[in-house]
Parts: C-alpha cells; structure tokens; sequence
C-alpha cells in the first residue's frame, strides 16, 4: 500500500518543529523583537496562497468572490512581507559592537 | 510553466532559505545576512508561484498592482514606526497574517478548483479539515492581534477586562468550534464555514481582553505562535512545503518566546492565559502602608553626585524609559560617565518592556554598543560589586520581595538584584506599585535614592549636572 502524501508533509511539519525549536533556542535574547518581526514576515509566505486564488479568476470575470478574497490577502501579506523585513532589516542595522565606533 | 515537482523543489529551497534567517539571528554578525537569506527566500516563492500557475491572463497586471501597493504601505511603515512602537506594530502585523490566512481559506473554500481540492460542495475531506483550522486559527490570531494592538496604543485600556463565567464562555465556544468543523466535513456547509470563522474571531477577543498590560510579552509571543500554526494549517491546504516549514518554524519560535516570557515572571503559561494579573484590588491598605514608611527623595545634582563618585555604574531600563522616550537622553549620560572613566553596563530582565527583546532594540536605536548590555543572569552577580544602580523606567522586576516574601504575587520571579549595588538611584514618577500592583520593597531601603520626575527630564537634568 502507497503512503499517503499527507504523512509525507506530517513528516515535513513536525521535523520543522524540531528545527524551529534547536534554532530559535540559539538566538540571542537581545535579537528576540527582530526574531519576531521577521518571523512576521516569513510567515507572510502564506501570499503564495493568495496569488493562486487571485490569479483563477478567469479572463471574463477577473474579480469573482474567490479570487477577490485572494487580492485583499495579497495586499495584507504586502504589508507583512516588505515591512516585516525592512523593519527588520532597520533594527538590525542598530545593533553595534563598541569596536564599530570611533573614539 | 514549471512542474509541479520542481516547483516543490523550489519552495523547499525557500524553507531552507528561512531556516537560515532564523539561524543567523543567533549573532548580531550574522543576522543581517540571516535577514538577506530570509528575503531571497520570499523571492523565490512567490516568482514559483507565478511560474507554476503559468496562467498570465489579465489578472496578473492586477496581482502585482495589490503587490505593490501592499509593498508600499508595509514599507512606509517600515520606515516610519518609531522604536519605540515596535510591540503594537508586531501585533499589528500578526493580525495581518492571521486575517490573510482567513482569506486565503475562505478563497480556497469558495474556488476549491484552483487548487486542486476538489469541487464546490465536494473539497477532499483532508483540505476541509485543515482550511477550516487554518481559518478557525488565523480568525483568533486577527482578533486577538487586534486587541493585542489596542492595548498596546493605549486605545484600550491595558486593565484586564473579566467577567464571570468567562472561562466557560471561552471553553464552549472552543468546542463548539470543533463540533461546527466536524459537522461542515459531514455536509459541506457554506453557513457553518461561515459560522466557523465568527465564533472564531469571538474566540480571538475572549481569549485576549482578561490579559493584563504585565502580561502583554507572553500575549504578543502567543499570538506570534499563533499565526505560525495558522500559516502552517493553510500550507497542509494548499500543499506547499514552503509554508509547512514556516509555519512551523513560526510557531515553535512563537511558543518557545512565551515559555521564555512566562518563566521571567514565574508564572505558568495557564495563569496567564486565564488573565486578571494585574487588576487594580486592594491597593487602598498598600496606600496606608507606603505612608507610613519614610523615603529619602533626591535631586538631579545628588545624582550626579553619586555617579560622578563611582567606579562602576549599573543601568537598569525598564518600559518607563521607552515611554517617556529616555534612550537617548541616557545614552548622552553614559558617555559623560564613560569620559570619567565609570564603567558602566546596562541590566535587562527578559520582560522588561512590552514584548522580548524590547530594551534591547531601544538601546540600539540609541546607539548603545550591544557588548554592553546584559541579560539577567550575566549580570545579577555584578550588582554586589558596584556602585550605583541606575534604575530607570523599572520596577517589578528590582523588587526583592520576589526573593523574600513567599506571600507576594511575584514570589518566585527572577528579579535583578539591585538592593546588592551600594546606592541605587530609581527614577519614578510616584510611589505607585508597578504592573503586579505591588509595593516595591526597594523604594524604601537605606542606599535606595529615589529621583520623583519623568525619566526623561531628570536624565537630562543628570547630564547638566555631570558637567
């Protein structure tokens, strides 16, 4: 009998779990709001899901009640993707060793 | 068009490319270059994605309009958001990707076609499943957010709102939940679909309104788990790998911030969740108490004194600093202390603040090297051998009942050991007690100094006096 391919992405979603929890548990606690914005962003990934709904509008109706849920969450994970990581980005740039900086 | 095969390739790449990003913020170093990682990792899903559905009909001028347009705002806020208001921003973000996921459930629901789940009234029994929990979670991740957001603005009041039988409510209408999901898998409702999502978003504010603003680090890392299990429940949907690993890269990141936070304060995860700390009862005999007892109140110019007399200097910030907006004011300070040759290093208790990590982005903002700032148990055996501690914008978390009072809400709370430093200068608007709505014990020891103003202006006025 075949595995179902669900116990395949199972497998993929709790081995992740575990790499999540060695990962985050290495972060520095100075660097836990940047972990949390970019967590932010990356979980943003979720815009993959509405470009597919956005995009199965068909030619005569582009805008159909599926397909406008999927630009509205396309426009939510915008946000969330650019600012997520160029918050990010901008807060890491702050973090300065003491070597860094002229006397 | 590229296969399908390949295009899984692709998004596994991509969460790796995530993994990586996490992983560089275990530096400073490295974490730049984690966030560049992060980003090559967005690219290349969403440029699969278009690859893969190869469809380039008229919809796509539209796709990139909203993309750009979503870009354009996340980066202005980007650019705009004040250090200071990064807790409600998190939040503010979290609400977005749990009203997202809702969509997308709802988009896949309505057009199941589009992504290969079936038909209309007949959605494999699997992806029904696990869109109505992508949706059921993301409902709860956007309204709790959302509350999450308020009280961090100030909008609502950060008291914890409790009603009896609120426990209840929240219990029945967690299994209701389930029941409607199992009953949408039985008969394919469009209505309890609906439904599903409602009581959800009831669910959300429920869950946050009794949360008190002490409380509001574990809130925020909770919600953060949130939407990670939310975007995972929508990857198992649309069977992208991708969004599998983040989500559960998210989630787990999530929860273990919330064991972090919980464990700062000794309190169980439960505890928190069930809410009401920090409501504002029986202070009337802590008042009659705290008139009683003497407290020697100082100037500017005495603590200018102290410091400029010290060798070694200990600063505490708590969320009183970034309220009052003090970091810089202080970072000017320090260097006044530094050109007398005062060594001085920053203390930060992992709840100080409104969220993990909160000082310490502020410090940085200030331009505060970040080999100088400490963690709590870095640093708490230095206290004994220092002389001043500067605490400013703290409270709760210097207060040594925590260590001697085994009747005191805190007991138990790892706190920084200040009471060690021969003088302790706090910065404080009043006598009130803190979030945990207790008397500091520090206020009224011998070699504790307390400065009555706004942090801001009395570290402005030090800086005067330092000259």
């Amino acid at each position: 009998m075949e595995i179902d391919p669900f116990i395949f992405r199972l497998s993929i979603f709790i081995l992740s779990i575990f790499i999540g929890y060695y990962v985050v548990w290495s972060v520095t606690p100075s660097l836990h709001t940047p972990l949390m914005s970019v967590t932010n962003a990356i979980s943003s990934v979720i815009i993959v899901g509405a470009i597919i709904a956005a995009l199965a509008g068909t030619s005569e109706s582009i805008f159909n009640t599926s397909s406008i849920f999927g630009f509205i969450a396309i426009i939510l994970a915008a946000i969330n993707i650019f600012g997520g990581f160029l918050v990010t980005q901008r807060m890491l740039q702050m973090y300065k060793k003491k070597k860094d900086k002229k006397k | 068009m590229i296969s399908a095969n390949l295009a899984a390739i692709f998004y596994l790449v991509s969460g790796i490319l995530f993994i990586l990003a996490l992983r560089g913020l275990s530096s400073p170093d490295t974490s730049r270059q984690g966030n560049y990682f992060g980003i090559a990792g967005m690219i290349i899903a969403i440029v699969v994605t278009f690859l893969s559905i190869g469809n380039f009909s008229s919809s796509l001028v539209y796709v990139i309009l909203f993309l750009v347009i979503g870009g354009a705002i996340g980066a202005f806020i980007a650019f705009k958001i004040p250090m200071t208001a990064m807790p409600e921003l998190v939040a503010g973000f979290h609400s977005l990707v749990g009203l997202a996921a809702v969509f997308v459930a709802i988009a896949a629901f309505l057009n199941p076609a589009a992504f290969n789940l079936g038909n209309v009234g007949n959605i494999k029994l699997a992806s029904l499943i696990e869109m109505s929990i992508g949706a059921a979670v993301g409902a709860i991740t956007f309204s709790g957010s959302i509350i999450a957001f308020l009280k961090l603005r100030g909008i609502m009041s950060g008291a914890p709102i409790t009603f009896s039988g609120q426990h209840v409510l929240n219990l029945i209408l967690g299994i209701g939940i389930f029941v409607l999901i199992f009953y949408l898998c039985k008969t394919q409702s469009t209505n309890i679909f609906w439904t599903v999502i409602i009581i959800s978003f009831l669910v959300g504010v429920l869950l946050i309104i009794p949360i008190g603003g002490a409380d509001m680090p574990v809130v925020i890392s909770m919600l953060n788990s949130y939407s990670g299990w939310a975007a995972a429940g929508i990857g198992f949907t649309l069977e992208n790998t991708a969004l599998i690993i983040t989500g559960a890269l998210v989630g787990s990141s999530g929860a273990i911030l919330s064991y972090i936070m919980c464990k700062a304060m000794n309190r169980s995860f439960v505890s928190v969740i069930l809410g009401g700390f920090g409501a504002e009862n029986s202070t009337d005999d802590k008042k009659e108490k705290k008139d009683q007892k003497p407290v020697k109140s100082g100037n500017a110019e005495d603590a200018a004194f102290l410091m400029k007399n010290a060798s070694s200097v200990i600063i505490v910030p708590g969320y009183g600093m970034a309220v009052a907006q003090a970091q810089h004011a202080l970072r000017e300070m320090v260097d006044k202390l530094k050109k007398n040759d005062i060594k001085v290093t920053y203390a930060i208790h992992p709840v100080a603040g409104r969220m993990p990590g909160h000082m310490n982005v502020l410090l940085a903002e200030a331009n505060v090297p970040y080999d100088e700032v400490f963690e709590l148990e870095d640093i708490n055996n230095d206290f004994a051998n220092s002389d001043v501690a500067f605490v400013i914008g703290a409270n709760d978390v210097t207060n040594p009942v925590a260590k001697t009072d085994p009747k005191s809400p805190i007991f138990g709370m790892p706190v920084l050991d200040v009471e060690k430093c021969k003088s302790v200068l706090f910065v404080k608007r009043s006598l009130s007690p803190g979030y945990a709505g207790i008397d500091n014990e520090l206020f009224y020891k011998d070699n504790t100094l307390m400065l009555f103003a706004d942090a801001k202006k009395m570290t402005e006025d030090i800086v005067k006096n330092l000259d």
